[in-house]
């Protein structure tokens, strides 16, 4: 037993310092503004997340172990914290009249969420349990926040709270697998469980695999599989809408992050027996999301189903176990991140204050109405069903080859099918928005500078992926060259 | 000395008694402190682990794992107080406008 103090190695943590000094500063700067004007704070919040940004780039391609070997910086983790601060910062825009309309303009909004992106930040670079868990938490309890910010609106409470103790109860689970890893292998460390692991001779001790299983069920709560998903449709319809886009993005992404880390890198000689559990999860995940899915009259419940039948494809690249699966995960996560912050864009932009105009009815003659909203969102939800030549589609093509490639056949015919489905719920919105007559009369839309510039960088990101999507692909699979 | 089986026994009975609060009681502070139950079995399990091993990380765990009980507590009672203000409940079976 003895204390080491760690080489204090600053400058890899270089954006995650960034990012909290700024949310610190953004929760100083809102003090100083008038009441309802707090638009400046948000400003400042981008102006950190774009400082965060370079600096990520400049770590790029130096993969490196920093604080006694707690955080790992290399080309994975960047990637990732590269989509998350994207997400963090669309977020942010498509925030600013939101949260106005719904009077709850407050600095606080855009401090949590560049708090909570410091989080998954940690998690997406953890390179020890300690680390993953902490991340984890911090992204949730800003979370928690968030999810309950309309704190006059009983929906928001009521997410908030399925939030809550939906959330605390997994990573209780997370935790104590957790321990039972530290207790099989004896360090917290992933490096040191995939070594010891490699040359360990009883494989099949039931400890370990317990934890294992433990820290499936934490994982898989936080990005939502079936049979751990019940929370998800009525968090996400209760929370800001905002805020949902931010969830279903962010928070998929880290947590991917650290769940692929874990098990294909530290767990790596359990493969066998992982892979089996996620072989059912990944089917029921896609299926009961896409089914559901059909029977949704909201299109905030909606998109969270289709966000859980998202969560399943993924999962198939990590099935996949090879490095054009791992790198096809981190693609569909790039591709993912802008097609779905551009449909809750959509959402934002055409709802109303409180519940309104939130039902898929309410989409009918939507696209005559307003032409340039009506293409956006039919681009989005062609992304999100898998339609070329969108972002989506080379995605899913590269999640189900590498799954075909690595031998799961059933698997990728499975998931084709899924994605087959899937086409009719959201053709249905496009159907609804172009075939049908306006119900009633549609207002006139506000477009804020800060939403076109959120949706113009979404529907770029999502066209131009989708039409020349080489240098991205390369780019995923640079990031898992080094992976550790 | 006590065998560390003892312990973990002891910390997976703690652990499977704040599963089935979770589940059964419908008080949300009720659920809340069944939940801080399991983190406390989790942290009894850490310890015990770490003093077999004669190594300190799972000592160190537990502060953090501490830390972070703290934070969520600060959070779910603010949300379940501002909860109990606009529906004057916090039974969760009636906490359900949203359903599927």
């Amino acid at each position: 037993m003895d204390l080491v103090i760690p080489k204090i190695d600053a400058l890899s943590l270089c954006p995650e310092i960034v990012l909290s000094i700024t949310a610190m500063l953004v929760l100083l700067v809102t003090v100083y503004l008038p009441k309802g004007r707090k638009d400046p704070a948000a400003y400042v919040g981008l102006l950190g997340i774009f400082i965060a940004l370079v600096s990520l780039t400049l770590l790029w391609g130096k993969p490196r172990y920093a604080f006694n070997n707690m955080i790992m910086v290399d080309n994975f983790s960047i990637f990732f914290n590269m989509v998350i601060l994207v997400t963090a910062a669309l977020s942010i825009l498509m925030s600013i009249t939101y949260l106005k309309e719904e009077g709850m303009s407050h600095g606080e909004f855009y401090a949590l969420i560049l708090f909570s992106a410091v989080g998954m930040m940690f998690m997406t670079a953890g390179a020890n349990l300690i680390t993953i868990f902490l991340g984890l938490e911090t992204m949730s309890i800003s979370i928690y926040v968030l999810a309950g910010f309309l704190r006059d609106s009983n929906r928001s409470n009521e997410s908030a709270l399925k939030y809550l103790l939906l959330g605390a109860f997994s990573s209780a689970f997370l935790l104590y697998g957790i321990a039972f890893i530290y207790g099989a292998t004896g360090t917290t460390d992933l490096k040191g469980i995939s070594e010891f692991l490699s040359r360990a001779t009883y494989m099949k001790d039931p400890m370990l695999l317990a934890g294992m299983g433990l820290l499936l069920v934490g994982f898989g709560f936080k990005i939502a599989t079936v049979p751990f998903h019940m929370w998800t449709p009525d968090v996400y319809e209760g929370a800001p809408t905002s805020v949902t886009a931010f969830m279903s993005v962010g928070v998929k992404a880290a947590v991917f992050a650290a769940f692929l880390r874990v098990f294909s890198h530290a767990l790596w000689d359990l493969q066998p027996d992982w892979n089996q559990l996620l072989w059912i999860l990944a089917v029921l995940t896609m299926t009961l999301g896409n089914v559901v899915a059909i029977a949704q009259t909201n299109i905030k419940r909606m998109l969270a189903y289709s966000s859980i039948a998202h969560a399943g494809y993924i999962m198939v690249g990590m099935i996949a176990s090879n490095e054009l699966g791992t790198s096809s995960i981190l693609f569909y996560m790039l591709a993912y991140a802008f097609t779905n912050l551009g449909a809750f864009g959509v959402v934002i932009l055409f709802g109303r204050k409180g519940e309104g105009n939130l039902d898929i009815e309410d989409y009918s003659g939507m696209g005559f109405k307003y032409p340039v909203l009506g293409l956006l969102m039919a681009v989005f939800l062609f992304s999100l069903a898998g339609i070329p030549p969108t972002a989506g589609f080379v995605g899913k093509f590269y999640i189900f080859g590498a799954a075909v490639k690595a031998g799961y056949i059933w698997l990728a015919i499975i998931g084709v099918m899924n994605s087959l489905v899937s086409v009719y719920y959201y053709l249905r919105v496009t159907v609804m928005m172009y075939m049908k007559d306006p119900v009633e009369d549609l207002e006139g839309l506000h477009w804020s500078p800060s939403m076109i510039v959120a949706l113009i960088i979404a529907v770029a990101g999502t066209l131009l992926i989708g039409i020349f999507p080489s240098p991205y692909l390369d780019l995923a699979k640079q990031s898992v060259l080094h992976l550790m | 000395m006590i065998p560390l089986s003892y312990y973990l026994v002891l910390s997976a009975i703690l652990f499977t008694i704040g599963v089935v609060g979770v589940l059964v009681r419908r008080n949300a502070i009720m659920i809340f402190m069944a939940i801080e139950l399991m983190l406390n079995a989790v942290n009894l399990s850490f310890v015990a682990i770490g003093k077999h091993l004669d190594s300190l990380d799972g000592q160190v765990f537990v502060f953090f794992v501490m830390a972070v009980a703290a934070a969520e507590v600060a959070v779910g009672l603010a949300i379940i107080v501002n909860l109990s203000r606009n529906k004057e409940t916090i039974n969760v079976d009636e906490i359900n406008i949203m359903k599927w």
